[in-house]
């Protein structure tokens, strides 16, 4: 899943079970060159100062190419052609910005088409209060309404399920192709997104969202970045990068008076050249499509933020509160082992236990089966003369009634206790010993009786997820705190969370527990994600600085978050919390990577521009001539911007590392590397400009 | 040769040691611990608080200590402009000194307030004794006190504290710290043959018959607190070239270590404040790292001395042009260096005939003002500087900037910029102008490119608050009077209310408790990334002028032209 930053959106789907949203880039980058242009509109430049500053410097130094005396006397040679070219690298500068912010944005906009395929104005069936149906349009469709959606409808909106069962197709959002079953009541079963399809049977729906504001619309609406507005790290950089320019204005202004009284004039477009040189233009000009991709990567990786402000709070989460099932182990436990007491054979045990389970569906219960046929039980009695009781919240026991009053029951060890003391039977000692070294196993213990006779205890293993502890050790190492949270025991509980290498866990935890800890870990300062799908996570996930709601999940809990994961994969908060990080760093190193280069450019301009001055020993780079040195700095300058694109929208490779590591290796590659890439790429253009004779 | 190095270095030695041992003591005072002084300050505290109607020191918000600053500031600076302006019917003035003009006085007046004591006059011959001790010393205990008080609620602000109350610190500033160093520095001056008189000039006839007239005046006092407080206007108008305020090694060697010990030893206060020493020696190694090479090249210039002067010499000698021989080339460099360094603009030596990397040198401070820096206010820019590197780098660890684990947002960004962005403005805007008025061009005594230094010069050590001169400058004019006021008044107050609002903002912030995924930035990678992060915000805004002024002269010089 980790690779998966990396990848481009153009590459094939991650795995080949889940079909995944495939998104056309054809004609992006045609279009993309189109935007380039129609953005040099003033009134889109204005949005970000520096790129502005150099707009304007481009029309200043297309007048002195029209008429070089405009201010003053043209001092350089062949001032026409000169200036010219400043003109035109100027101009390149502003379309290359230009271009990569419209690349990010076609591809999120190539992203909702892909989402805004799935949706289309349907007739809906309106249930009248009557009863009576009647066909209106998807659109007119209000919050509260009653609808009834048959087999192959798209279901025209958002809703709560409120009579039926059917299955439905999710396909078009999540990617999962198996379909889904929805009936009333049931939390996660019951709510219904616009824009998928019922396959079987009927539903009746009560709309919960108008129309244009349901789930599709407001994540089709965040990944065109319509509704992009700036986040506030955002919005701090770019006034920084305004007072750099600001100083860089000053510097320059006062320059011309400076360098007249010093006997070394300059001309207005080499001033220029030198003032767009200075100015942060590389992150300037990438800082949009940044934020773009970042929102775009979110998802890509099938997850909705409602804000970027959200998707750059994943960066500074310091704490995750983690569900055990689901997200730390396999949802489902397997029986492992059967552990006799009183007396009892292995053998018998495994036959009372198969009885107990013949009715069970679950995956435990199937586990049970297939463990006691292997231990020699099999079916003997016939299922029409038995009853299954099913497992439910009050009793903590399932079982089966057989025929001559024979009862067998499983389930928890204290429900089992409580069922043969009612019936006058003996609590074995040993059986608390089993139970305990069951849970010192990290597994739960379910006990096993018929009638009044306690068989044994099965070992219902927790299966750790694969590669989840790793995952928790490269979380430890970016100073992520992991806390799980669990129904189990405290003995299961702790078994677990040493062996899967959370760092803290809750034991016995109900879902109103979440919000308790995630305000105790807020009052010592910390950021806290989450995951959650049922209404009662809803006050928790609204609490959380970052809560995921499952797709699967309920409305509430859906509304409640900031970020929707189609896939229901609570494991991926971890890849969210990464994506978060990798947003920041890449900011971070292309401003670092920007800024460190004025260093170059400054020797490369101002030497030569000053040679009058007699400092023309400090061209340490032996640059051709004063021309060549502002026209080579201006054209790195130039085509930095475009040589970084792919590192803007791809994000720098993220590696779970301490803070320090990350910025001892970020300032080595961005830092140092910004301050001597530009010295190499200055002189190479520098002997390419003078080998054509530019200048 | 080997000698003058030793000098150096013994100053330099002897300022180490003292930093944690005053460091210390300063803490204690602003932590309000209780010091050895209380006894004898603590009623004489109460009483001034009482006064001016405090009964209770109160914390205050960012803007009530914003407005006490101004406050206190606009009334000490009436009360001055008007002692001056009345100077001549004004007792305490046995030379009989006349009046002054309106724009001389405001420059005076803005000059002392500011901490900058630029002098466009020779105090013995323009000031009264009155003027000089009432007047302008009050305002060196004052405007020292002041950047000191801002520079305390600054790192109270960083480190979640309250600011503390504006009033309290401008007291205690003055009565444990300045008054209580200066007593027993007055002492050894005077010990060591500075003059501390009323008496009015001396007539004496020398041994050839003629009749010499000697001024001498209250030096002494007025000379520890010029030194201390970084104020640097000296009583007479040569400064601390002056046998009478600076005779020998000995008090040129308490004058240098008075001028640097507080802005060195607040360092380590800020590192006690923020519980991390660590923090403070490493933000003290980006001083040095910057403070060790100036002093080198400069007196290593001073050393080589005139290449062309040399070569009519026909020897190597040390320039000594503009230099008092009892101090040499080493002394004087070492000066010009902290006295640029610390914003306290005394002189012993005429900065205008340092060599040019000795004006490259002096101006390169005074364009940092974080090389120590001014007092209070230098270590409030140094953090200033390492909030900024925190936010151009932090992102790269992948969290949004935080420091002393409090996020650095647009709030901090705009206040951290304002103060990047005015010594811009208040330097390079005057500059230019007053090059396109040619009738300002007829003061630059040496046109070219040490005119242009010079111009720079006066308008850098103006918005820096640090008030010394390429002397060669006349100054003396309405024009040079008005505009360094301004550029005095930017320098010094804009930057002041942009810390206060800062580290109020700073203040209410809820802590972000440490992780492993904090960036730390009491290492020695962060250290190093904010001294590039100084040399190319710092540095690079001034490197036109820099190359145009003392750069082309060194290559002028070195080219034989």
């Amino acid at each position: 899943m980790n690779s998966q930053l990396t990848n481009l959106q153009s590459k094939p789907p991650r795995s080949p079970d889940r079909k995944g949203r495939q998104v056309s880039t054809k004609g992006l980058y045609q279009r993309a060159v189109k935007q380039a242009f129609l953005k040099l509109d003033p009134r889109v430049q204005l949005r970000n100062p520096v790129m502005f500053l150099v707009w304007i410097g481009t029309i200043v130094t297309a007048l002195v190419t029209i008429n070089p005396n405009l201010f003053g006397n043209a001092t350089d040679k062949n001032p026409m052609v000169f200036n010219g070219l400043i003109t035109l690298i100027l101009l390149f500068t502003l379309l290359f910005a230009n271009f990569a912010e419209a690349v990010a944005e076609g591809r999120g906009k190539a992203q909702a088409d892909s989402l805004r395929a799935t949706k289309s104005d349907s007739i809906a069936r309106k249930l009248s209060p009557d009863g009576s149906i009647q066909d209106v349009s998807s659109t007119e469709l209000r919050k509260g309404d009653l609808i009834k959606v048959i087999a192959g409808d798209v279901i025209p909106a958002d809703g709560e399920v409120t009579q039926g069962l059917a299955s439905v197709d999710e396909s078009a959002i999540t990617g999962e192709s198996a379909p889904v079953l929805k009936q009333p009541g049931t939390d996660i079963a019951s709510s219904v997104t616009g824009g998928t399809r019922i396959l079987s049977d009927e539903l009746v729906i009560r709309v919960t969202a108008d129309p244009g504001k349901g789930f599709i619309d407001r994540m089709i609406a965040l990944v065109e970045g319509a509704e992009r507005s700036k986040t506030p790290n955002e919005i701090a950089l770019t006034v920084l990068l305004a007072v750099l320019t600001q100083v860089f204005l000053i510097v320059i202004a006062t320059m011309l008076p400076i360098a007249q009284y010093a006997k070394a004039p300059v001309s207005i477009a080499v001033l220029i050249a030198l003032l767009v040189a200075l100015i942060p233009t590389t992150i300037g000009g990438l800082l949009s499509a940044i934020g773009i991709a970042g929102m775009d990567r979110v998802a890509q990786f099938n997850v909705i933020a409602t804000s970027g402000r959200a998707v750059e709070a994943c960066g500074d989460i310091s704490t995750l509160i983690l569900d055990k099932t689901g997200t730390i182990t396999l949802g489902n436990r397997l029986a492992e082992e059967f552990i006799p007491v009183n007396g009892h054979s292995l053998k018998e045990l495994a036959q009372v236990a198969l009885n107990a389970s013949i009715f069970d569906e679950t995956p435990e219960g199937k586990s049970i089966v297939i463990l006691a046929e292997k231990l020699g039980a099999s079916l003997t009695v016939d299922r029409s003369t038995a009853t299954g009781i099913e497992f439910s919240a009050r009793t903590r026991m399932s079982g089966t009634d057989l025929p001559n009053n024979i009862e067998v029951r499983k389930g928890a060890v204290d429900a089992v206790k409580g069922f043969v003391r009612s019936r006058s039977g003996q609590i074995p000692d040993e059986l608390d010993a089993k139970y305990e070294s069951v849970s010192r196993l990290g597994g739960t213990p379910l006990a096993v009786c018929q009638d009044n006779d306690i068989y044994g205890v099965i070992y219902l293993k927790d299966i750790i997820k694969p590669g989840i502890k790793e995952r928790f050790g490269q979380l430890r190492r970016m100073g992520i705190r992991t806390v799980m949270l669990t129904g189990d025991n405290r003995i299961t509980a702790s078994v677990i969370a040493a062996e899967a290498g959370v760092d803290d866990f809750v034991a016995e935890a109900t879902p109103e527990d979440k919000i308790e800890v995630i305000r105790a870990e807020q009052a010592k300062g910390k950021l806290v994600a989450m995951t959650g799908d049922g209404t009662n996570d809803a006050p928790a996930l609204a609490q959380a600085n970052v809560g995921v709601a499952m797709n699967s999940g309920t409305q509430a809990a859906k509304e409640a978050a900031n970020m929707v994961d189609l896939d229901s994969d609570p494991t991926k908060l971890i890849d969210i919390v990464t994506i978060g990080k990798q947003l920041l760093i890449t900011r971070g190193a292309l401003t670092t990577f920007s800024i460190a280069n004025d260093i170059a450019k400054y020797f490369a301009i101002i030497p030569a521009i000053f040679a009058g001055a007699g400092i023309g020993q400090l061209n340490v780079m032996g640059l051709a001539s004063m021309q060549s040195a502002v026209l080579s700095a201006l054209i790195y300058n130039a085509l930095i911007i475009p040589a970084l694109i792919p590192l803007a929208l791809k994000g720098v490779k993220f590696r779970p590392l301490t803070a320090n590591q990350l910025l001892s290796r970020n300032i080595l590659v961005y830092g140092l590397g910004g301050i001597i890439a530009p010295f190499i790429a200055i002189k190479i253009i520098d002997i390419a400009v003078t080998a054509v004779g530019l200048a | 040769m080997l000698q003058g190095w030793i000098q150096i270095a013994l100053i330099l030695v002897t300022v180490i040691i003292l930093t944690p041992l005053l460091g210390k003591y300063i803490a204690r005072v602003f932590l309000h611990e209780t010091t050895f002084l209380d006894p004898i300050f603590g009623p004489i505290d109460r009483a001034i608080m009482r006064t001016i109607g405090i009964h209770e020191a109160e914390g205050m918000s960012g803007w009530q200590y914003v407005q006490a600053v101004l406050i206190s500031n606009i009334v000490m600076g009436i009360a001055v402009f008007s002692i001056l302006f009345l100077q001549p019917i004004l007792p305490f003035n046995p030379n009989q000194v006349g009046g002054l003009t309106w724009d001389l006085v405001l420059h005076t007046t803005i000059s002392f307030l500011t901490n900058t004591d630029q002098q466009h006059y020779s105090g013995e011959t323009t000031l009264s004794y009155g003027s000089q001790v009432f007047a302008l010393g009050f305002l060196m205990f004052t405007s020292a006190a002041t950047g000191l008080a801002v520079g305390i609620a600054f790192i109270r602000g960083l480190t979640g504290r309250s600011l503390g109350n504006f009033y309290q610190d401008l007291t205690q500033s003055i009565t444990r710290i300045l008054l209580p160093i200066s007593f027993v520095g007055t002492l050894l001056l005077i010990a060591s043959g500075i003059p501390e008189t009323w008496a009015g000039t001396a007539q004496v006839t020398t041994l050839e018959g003629a009749t010499q007239a000697i001024a001498r005046g209250p030096v002494a006092h007025f000379e520890m607190i010029k030194q201390l407080g970084e104020n640097g206007g000296g009583f007479f108008g040569i400064n601390s070239a002056h046998p009478f305020e600076n005779s020998n090694g000995l008090t040129n060697f308490i004058e240098t270590v008075a001028m640097v010990a507080i802005p060195s030893s607040l360092i380590y206060t800020y590192g006690i404040f923020m519980g991390n020493l660590r923090q403070a020696w490493l933000v003290y190694g980006i001083v040095l790292a910057f403070f060790i090479p100036l002093v080198v090249m400069t007196a290593w210039g001073e050393f080589q001395g005139n290449g062309q002067v040399n070569t009519l010499l026909g020897s190597m000698a040390p320039n000594l042009e503009g230099k008092e021989i009892r101090f040499g080339w080493s002394l004087s460099s070492l000066w010009a260096i902290a006295t640029t360094a610390t914003m306290c603009g005394a002189v012993n030596a005429m900065h205008d005939s340092l060599m040019p990397i000795g004006g490259f040198s002096t101006l390169l401070n005074m364009f940092l003002q974080i090389v120590w820096g001014g007092q209070g206010t230098g270590t409030a820019y140094l953090f200033i500087f390492l909030i900024l590197a925190v936010f151009l780098t932090g992102l790269m660890v992948g969290r949004t900037p935080e420091f002393l684990g409090r996020k650095i947002e647009k709030a901090e960004v705009v206040l951290a910029s304002v103060i990047l962005l005015i010594h811009p403005i208040a330097i390079l805007i005057p500059t230019a102008i007053t090059l396109l008025l040619p009738e300002n061009l007829t003061g630059i005594s040496n046109p070219g490119f040490h005119g242009l230094s010079q111009v720079v010069y006066e308008y850098t050590s103006a918005a820096a608050n640090n008030g010394s001169g390429f002397q060669g400058l006349g100054n003396g004019t309405i024009w040079w009077n008005l505009t360094t006021s301004v550029a005095m008044l930017l320098g010094r107050y804009v930057p002041i209310v942009a810390l206060i609002l800062l580290a109020d903002g700073m203040q209410r912030k809820q802590p972000v408790p440490m992780t492993d995924g904090t960036l730390r930035t009491d290492t020695g990678l962060f250290t190093g990334v904010t001294g590039v992060v100084i040399l190319i915000l710092g540095v690079l805004t001034f490197l036109p002028v820099l190359a145009l002024g003392p750069i082309a002269e060194a290559f002028q010089l070195s080219s034989g032209l």
